[in-house]
């Protein structure tokens, strides 16, 4: 049976080496948990499929429900604190760094290059999430009416989404009753 | 502002952007800007593009790293010190993970009656589009500010672009050569923004 220390190890690997996070994690995760037959390449999909409907990010949800299979609750919390340390302690360290040259004339020219690359990398998703939406008019309506709420008329977007969640339940429920 | 105040909202804010992040972490980054910069007025814009940038480059989820990085900034622009910088980013760190943490044990339990079941995919149903539009608006407001003199929508709104993070000419031409770049050319964002800091020390 995998310790909580082999836990939280595998885990800090996985968090300390993937860049950007997300899906990039995946076949890490594979590699290291299916080696070790923490969990099967069968599993994998569902694992993944039950990260990607609770809130939060992908490899947090991972951590959790992987280490709750190993060791329960103190599996989990190893698992977690695993994915995350890592990266806290080191962006701890950059924080604390980076604000002592933010205005540094070097690092001021760098950042003036690198913000509206930041801007790209945030609207490429969205095109290619726009393109998976499927058929039928109303995810274009909900996606714009979003987009308009949010960036123009600044309502919270966890408003929005409370909104989305209640009417789709209502949606459901209605239809299920007919 | 009370020291004490500021880490509770900050605890209040990263937990709420914690439990209603679907999507991700790019839609979590989403959350954070219109929270952090919008909502709270912790930091400006362009402070929080170059947060986005770090957490981008520095290994581990980038939505959780962004948070991190945050919660310091947050304690800092307060005034406090390194302590609090480092109790902030705690603070932020944790409350964006705990809701993930109660709703992933749940699912683990109810996993086999929620999923498939037609109300949890009627309401992903609508929540998944709105990631997308979520996304967007993220984009948008790193480029565009718009401020109303009264009520949104019932009043006049004022269009402006965010200067700080597009000063110039020079600016929207990187941003076209990172958006084709990453489209056409499939580059990878880390190496799309080691190229934007070269292109932005030389260029300025």
């Amino acid at each position: 049976m995998a310790s909580l220390r082999q836990i939280f190890g595998v885990f800090a690997k996985i968090g300390a080496f993937t860049i950007g996070g997300g899906y990039a994690m995946i076949p890490l995760i594979r590699d290291e948990l299916t080696t070790r037959g923490w969990i099967s390449d069968e599993e994998l999909p569902d694992i993944i499929a039950l990260a990607q409907s609770a809130p939060g990010v992908l490899a947090v949800n991972v951590s959790i429900f992987t280490g709750y299979r190993l060791r329960g609750l103190k599996g989990s919390i190893a698992a977690t604190l695993g994915t995350i340390l890592p990266s806290f302690v080191a962006i701890l360290l950059i924080a604390m760094v980076f604000r002592g040259y933010a205005d540094h004339p070097v690092v001021e020219r760098v950042f003036k290059g690198i913000r509206p690359v930041v801007v790209a990398l945030i609207a490429v998703p969205v095109v290619r999430m726009a393109r998976q939406m499927g058929s039928g008019i109303l995810p274009w309506v909900i996606a714009a009416g979003t987009l308009v709420l949010v960036a123009f008329l600044k309502v919270s977007p966890i408003w929005v989404l409370a909104a989305l969640a209640v009417t789709g339940a209502g949606v459901t429920l209605y239809r299920q009753r007919k | 502002m009370n020291e004490t105040l500021i880490l509770l909202q900050l605890f209040g804010v990263f937990f709420l952007i914690g439990m209603f992040t679907f999507g991700g972490g790019y839609a979590m980054l989403s959350l954070i800007q219109t929270q952090v910069v919008v909502a709270h007025g912790w930091m400006s814009e362009s402070a929080f593009t170059d947060i986005v940038a770090i957490s981008q480059m520095t290994p581990g989820p980038i939505g959780i790293n962004c948070a991190t990085f945050c919660g310091y900034t947050v304690m800092q622009e307060a005034g406090t010190g390194h302590l609090m910088g480092i109790l902030g980013s705690f603070t932020a760190t944790l409350a964006i993970s705990l809701p993930s943490f109660i709703i992933v044990l749940l699912l683990v339990k109810f996993y086999t009656h929620v999923k498939g079941s037609p109300l949890f995919e009627g309401v992903m149903a609508w929540i998944r589009p709105a990631v997308v539009g979520l996304i967007a608006a993220a984009a948008v407001i790193l480029a565009l500010n718009v401020s109303w003199d009264g009520t949104p929508l019932f009043s006049h709104p004022a269009f402006s672009i965010v200067r700080d993070n597009f000063p110039d000419l020079r600016s929207w031409l990187l941003l076209g050569a990172a958006l084709l770049a990453s489209f056409f050319l499939k580059i990878k964002p880390i190496a799309l923004i080691v190229a934007g800091g070269i292109l932005g020390f030389l260029l300025y």
